[in-house]
């Protein structure tokens, strides 16, 4: 039995540790190494990388990306929790509307985000329509600014929201909420004092995700925030790429996954209720 | 039974292609212990939903202290339930669950009425506890507790005895009756168990495929059941042609039937030991069979034997053929 | 419970703001003009997109990384999920787990710097291949997750019947377990074409010049200015996606109703 298990976990274990554990401890020894003159890496040993972190540009960097990923997990429970209410509610239709939210999560992130660029551009559609309809003379410039990230984002993540809130709603026992009624409680206080606690799990889960996937964007923020609205993921890329400084961008990976892995904690030892 | 706390007035609940519900007519008397009875799959449950407001009826009226309430949402009833499974807030302590009534209703001086209702079922000392640190018997008091803080007209209980062990059940089901003495509340209570029915209850409704069947006192019904449902779902019965008699009033004797009593020759198949009494399964001349309880001193029969099974007549239940 | 006048109003906008973006763009793939006002139906677009040979080549590339990606990852991940199922490896498990939510850029960079370490001491260089181990290492969790979720609702006493009637391990699982992981296994691998076909950010960091897939052309064209090719493929790949996505949740439908 043991000779089985044996065969049937290697490759998983070869290819988590070569392919995923691995890379992450060379990010870690380059985030501890000094950039040579032409990219790449060399010892001496260091903390300056992280000390970097500090600098007011950086600084910057990262205050904005937490903001966005709070602003656009907050809005994400605003949005996804009354969605996950009204699908755990809808009988036996609750299929279908679940999949109306799946579909488009699953097909194309990029399509989604290039999508609103059509929309948001100078001369996309929403400029053209309020132009022609005489609301504005002006185009308003929608497009590469602060609130075309926290969109796309929110566009991009709602499903994170709604699938264990979803989760945990659907198997809320009905009697709880038919005892809150019976006991006087009005469908608003139901709402406030039984279903919203009994769905914490759901909303951890969901907030959770939200804001891990929020604070690690790079896609978004590149298409439609510009250069005014960089986030963390793109601070990396451009270490990796044009700046060429590795070890400040390990740096940098390292204390975006310390974050990840910090978060997941909580959400670990409840189970990993709709993680997909 | 002047004084109805509770009315229900020809009410019907229709599902597709199921009556669950029909043609329901009721008066709960203001202070009793009331109980529908019923098999399962009657309506009694439907009808505790009905008056609870969980569920619409399709037509007729409910009537409490005299006032129409049917329109009425769950909220805006004074009525309150023990669920089946208690349905105790998980995320509250056994105090939140008591509470939460109380605070929906605006109440500011709530402590002596919970400490009054903690007292009363014996629960005081747990008031910090969550339900799942509770046993099967301390929930079922919680469930209660958190209805009876409330004072409502009626309390209704769903099968309130069913999640508990059988050896707890019996010892919970006198409590019940105290404690609905003590308070003076009216009892709504639904149960599948008629031995729970008969031992509980002031008046006992029979239900049957959503209709009504009987009600009355419980020796009225087991004594004098109008239909051979209400004969058969109460208690064992003999079926002698349109006469039935119960085990318990039925006699063998190997000699003869004293004069004054109705008697009947037949063979014994089995006697069997229960305890307190033998199982006593004899058959007629056309096969058909009967059981009676004999008392441990009585006279030991044994299989094969010929004897009389005589009862008297005062025991007889006779139905009209239409009953059926 | 049922849904509230208000709740099922709030949900008709919130349906409307997660697809009208897509349909509206899909719409505009059929427009005869290039500019965003409405000049009539054509297929205009759709005739350029074909005749464009990055495009074409782009495509190629992505079918065959997904795949490769798609038949490795789903034996990779079949095999670790009834690996764990037998005896969990509490290891496995959480860098899985943590492999689900690492972001996809730190993922893309860590990846980067294993190959160029590499490469210091082989003579490869990134190409298609670096490609398809980078797909297979992100979507094995998928795999895993999708199958295990089946596996929890799969009676071990099956498979001890099997082997009490004398089928080897081996056989047991081939015969008797597999097949009743078959849905799962079958969902869990549309899954991972579509997320290998679709990914941008990790693949743009570890492909060769002979290897730009479609989201690398989409990107770039994206990124250029307006192009209404770019509304022509895209809604080809959400119809042909979508299409992907409900095949594979029917199939965990009809799953969870046997």
């Amino acid at each position: 039995m043991n000779r089985l298990r044996f065969w049937c976990l290697t490759p998983a274990g070869a290819l988590l540790g070569g392919l995923f554990l691995i890379p992450l401890g060379i990010i870690f020894a380059y985030s501890l190494l000094t950039r040579g003159p032409y990219g790449g890496v060399f010892s001496p040993l260091t903390w300056e990388n992280y000390s970097r972190l500090a600098d007011p540009l950086y600084a910057a960097i990262l205050w904005r990306s937490l903001l966005y990923a709070v602003i656009v997990t907050a809005i994400c429970l605003m949005l996804g929790f009354p969605l996950a209410l009204f699908i755990a509610r809808a009988g036996r239709r609750r299929n279908l509307y679940l999949s109306l939210v799946m579909v488009p999560f699953w097909s194309s992130f990029l399509v989604r985000t290039y999508a609103w660029m059509f929309l948001l551009r100078d001369t996309g559609l929403i400029n053209s329509a309020l132009l022609a309809a005489g609301v504005i003379r002006e185009p308003l410039t929608l497009l590469y600014t602060p609130f075309a990230v926290i969109l796309g984002l929110v566009y991009g993540y709602l499903p994170f929201m709604v699938l264990p809130v979803f989760a945990t709603l659907e198997r809320l026992d009905k009697s709880l909420i038919e005892a809150s009624a019976d006991l006087g409680a009005t469908p608003g206080a139901t709402l406030l004092h039984v279903i919203v606690p009994l769905s914490k799990p759901g909303i951890l889960a969901g907030s959770i995700l939200v804001f891990i996937s929020s604070l690690g964007a790079y896609l978004t923020p590149d298409l439609l925030g510009g250069g005014k609205t960089i986030m963390i993921g793109n601070l990396v890329q451009n270490q990796f790429t044009t700046a060429r400084d590795w070890p400040f961008g390990a740096a940098l990976s390292l204390i975006l996954m310390l974050v990840v892995m910090g978060l997941l904690v909580p959400l670990q030892r409840r189970g990993s209720e709709g993680l997909l | 039974m002047d004084d109805a706390v509770l009315e229900l007035s020809r009410i019907s609940k229709h599902y597709p292609g199921h009556r669950a519900v029909d043609n329901l007519s009721l008066r709960v008397p203001r202070g009793a212990l009331f109980t529908l009875v019923g098999p399962s799959g009657c309506g009694k449950t439907t009808t505790l939903r009905l008056i609870a407001g969980f569920e619409e009826p399709t037509s007729g009226e409910l009537l409490l202290n005299g006032s129409r309430m049917e329109h009425l949402r769950p909220y805006e009833r004074n009525l309150s339930t023990v669920f089946q499974n208690y349905a105790l807030f998980p995320h509250l302590t056994v105090r939140g669950n008591i509470e939460f009534g109380l605070l929906r209703r605006g109440d500011r001086q709530m402590a002596e009425p919970v400490r009054k209702v903690l007292d009363l079922l014996r629960i005081a000392g747990k008031e910090s506890r969550y339900p799942h640190q509770l046993s099967g018997g301390e929930r079922q008091r919680v469930a209660l507790a958190r209805s009876l803080v409330l004072a409502p007209e009626v309390l209704l209980l769903d099968e309130p005895l069913s999640a508990l062990d059988p050896q707890l059940r019996k010892q919970v089901r006198a409590e019940l009756r105290s404690i609905q003495r003590n308070v003076g509340i009216t009892f709504l209570m639904v149960t599948h168990d008629q031995e729970e029915a008969l031992s509980l209850s002031d008046h006992i409704a029979v239900m049957n495929g959503g209709r009504l069947e009987q009600t009355g006192a419980p020796q009225e019904i087991y004594l004098r059941p109008a239909t051979r449902f209400v004969a058969g779902f109460l208690g064992a019965i003999n079926w002698m042609e349109d006469i039935g008699v119960r085990p318990e009033s039925t006699r063998v004797s190997t000699g003869p039937a004293p004069p004054e009593a109705r008697s009947r020759r037949a063979t014994v198949r089995s006697a069997t030991f229960l305890g307190k009494c033998y199982h006593v399964e004899v058959s007629f001349d056309g096969g058909a069979i009967a059981v009676c309880e004999v008392p441990r001193d009585s006279h030991m029969v044994s299989p094969g034997q010929d004897v009389h099974l005589w009862w008297r007549a005062e025991d007889e239940m006779q139905f009209p053929a239409a009953s059926q | 419970m049922k849904n509230s006048r208000w709740l099922s109003v709030y949900a008709v906008a919130a349906y409307a703001f997660l697809h009208l973006p897509l349909v509206v763009l899909a719409v505009f793939s059929f427009n005869s003009s290039r500019f965003t006002q409405w000049e009539g139906f054509s297929l205009t677009w759709y005739k350029a997109a074909f005749a464009d040979t990055q495009l074409a080549e782009a495509t190629g590339n992505s079918l065959l990384i997904a795949l490769a990606a798609t038949l490795l990852a789903t034996a990779v991940g079949t095999l670790g999920a009834y690996g764990l199922w037998k005896r969990n490896s509490p290891w496995i498990t959480t860098s899985l787990y943590l492999s689900l939510v690492t972001p996809e850029i730190v993922m893309g960079i860590s990846l980067l710097a294993l190959y160029q370490w590499i490469f210091r001491y082989l003579a490869i260089r990134l190409g298609m291949h670096t490609v398809i181990l980078a797909h297979v290492m992100f979507c094995t969790a998928y795999v895993v997750t999708v199958v295990s979720a089946r596996l929890r609702a799969f009676d071990a006493s099956l498979e001890e019947a099997a082997m009490d009637l004398g089928a080897t391990e081996w056989q047991a699982f081939l015969r008797v377990t597999l097949p009743q992981l078959a849905p799962a296994v079958a969902s869990a691998a549309l899954l991972v074409f579509i997320t290998s076909f679709d990914d941008y950010v990790i693949t743009s960091l570890v492909a060769g010049v002979d290897s730009e897939t479609l989201p690398m052309v989409i990107y770039a064209m994206a990124r250029k200015g307006f192009n209404p090719s770019v509304n022509a493929i895209s809604t080809l790949i959400v119809v042909a996606l979508g299409g992907l996505i409900l095949v594979s949740s029917r199939l965990e439908r009809n799953e969870a109703e046997r």
